[in-house]
């Protein structure tokens, strides 16, 4: 029988010792259903899920809603929405009980006397041009007059086909403001002209951000691995999508047979009643979905699938590894 | 008691091959202190569909809380043997 500590040498097994008990529980959270900015392609607009429930606005229903998540097991709450610093006394009421991460677009800076060590995502689109082409603005100039330098921050950078051949562009401007970044790829939910990905781009856009982390390792928060499975949607032979999908809301989840999925997940909407399909958009076609984080957690819940060799294992501790560090579980 | 507990331990050895469909090795060979999580890679789903077949076979229901702690196929068998012995 394989074994993990047959399979790696001391150093890569420290590495794994240092993830394997992490035991991260994580569900998520629409915070509000507004937002400060209006992007084309944004999943949450454009797939109606504001609308799907009216928002919660009594704060100690949404305490005692983060109490009984915690009595479920969550340990990690990333808080999404609309625009979650719309709301800071909801965003307190998970902070001040659990680990916290709010995705924004950085429009508003959070308070850091309130919230020292919040942890914040921050998403970008692009450079200037594609950032007023697809969301009204150029965000980053603003976003990064508030964080930057803050070592809580990371940049989501969400890479669309236009962006090919000037990644690095983007990453350089990041490491400038000193701050960190991890890329995703768009999904293109609104069906935008010359924003789906063609296969060729795919395999362009994989070689590419395999450059960005060879060449900024210190700025770039990601693995070659998870490159290779965005890309692709291939993992140990099998084909990401609905039927693999991890990140499936828990309770509604009937999918036979059952995948490996995140332990209890749930996608919550913003009346903490109503649950949403999964991590992403409620309309979203499974076969087209990027999504970077069903993606990470379609590696992560398949560590038995990774101990066929040395390389695969080592393939999955570094995306688990990303993966514990953009939620702080390990230092950068 | 000690015959009980090693012939658990071979039974459990073999629904956790069974279900986890592992390869080259034998309840014989199954080291009952190897570490399932850190070494043999089972999760918490792993475990939920283990308890499952545990609960058919020898009905005892293992609670989720005490996953954590059953870390080896002899702490899972001294679980059993301990709930069996409670009900006698
Ligand atoms: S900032 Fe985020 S939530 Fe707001 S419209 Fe853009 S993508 Fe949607
Ligand atoms: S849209 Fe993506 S995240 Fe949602 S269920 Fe489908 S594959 Fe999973």
């Amino acid at each position: 029988m394989k074994t993990v500590s047959s399979l790696l040498d001391p150093e890569w097994y420290e590495r794994y010792k240092r993830i394997s008990k992490l035991n991260i529980r994580s569900s998520i959270y629409d915070v509000t259903d507004r937002c400060n900015l209006r992007c084309k392609g944004c999943f949450f607009f454009s797939s109606n899920e504001h609308k799907a429930a009216s928002e919660e606005k009594d704060v100690t229903k949404w305490e005692a809603f983060v109490e009984s998540e915690m009595g479920r097991g969550v340990n990690l709450a990333i808080l999404i929405g609309g625009e979650p610093t719309l709301c800071p006394d909801r965003i307190e009421a998970f902070y001040k009980r659990l680990p916290t991460f709010v995705a924004t677009n950085g429009m508003i800076k959070v308070d850091r006397d309130r919230f020292p060590d919040l942890m914040v995502g921050i998403s970008l689109w692009g450079d200037r041009e594609d950032e007023i082409l697809l969301r009204g603005k150029d965000t980053f100039a603003i976003s990064s007059s508030h964080y930057a330098g803050d070592p809580n921050v990371y940049y989501l950078y969400t890479i669309t086909p236009k962006q090919l051949g000037k990644i690095e562009d983007n990453i350089r401007r990041i490491k400038d403001v000193g701050l960190k970044v991890h890329m995703q790829l768009l999904s293109n939910d609104e069906g935008i002209d010359g924003f789906s990905w063609q296969p060729d781009e795919l395999i362009a856009v994989r070689a590419e951000m395999d450059q960005m982390l060879d060449d900024y390792p210190e700025t770039v928060i990601s693995s070659k691995y998870y490159h290779q499975i965005i890309t692709t949607g291939i993992m140990c032979g099998r084909r990401f999508g609905w039927m693999e999908c991890p990140s499936v809301t828990d309770s509604i989840d009937q999918r036979d047979p059952r995948p490996k999925r995140l332990t209890n997940f749930i996608r919550w909407a913003s009346d903490l009643k109503t649950m949403h399909r999964c991590c992403t958009s409620e309309t979203r076609d499974c076969s087209t979905c990027k999504d970077g984080a069903a993606h990470m957690s379609w590696v992560m819940v398949n560590k038995r699938a990774h101990m066929n060799s040395s390389e695969d294992l080592q393939n999955w501790i570094e995306v688990y590894e990303m993966f514990a560090k953009l939620y702080r579980y390990i230092p950068w | 008691m000690n015959n009980n507990l090693d012939q658990t331990i071979l039974r459990i050895a073999e629904i956790i091959i069974n279900t986890l469909k592992l390869e080259d090795v034998t309840p014989e060979t199954f080291e009952a202190n190897l570490d399932l999580v850190d070494e043999v890679g089972i999760d918490s789903m792993d475990l939920a569909t283990i308890a499952l077949v545990i609960r058919d076979e020898f009905g005892v229901r293992i609670d989720e809380d005490d996953y954590p702690k059953l870390t080896t196929l002899r702490i899972i068998s001294e679980y059993i043997t301990e709930k069996l012995q409670g009900e006698e």
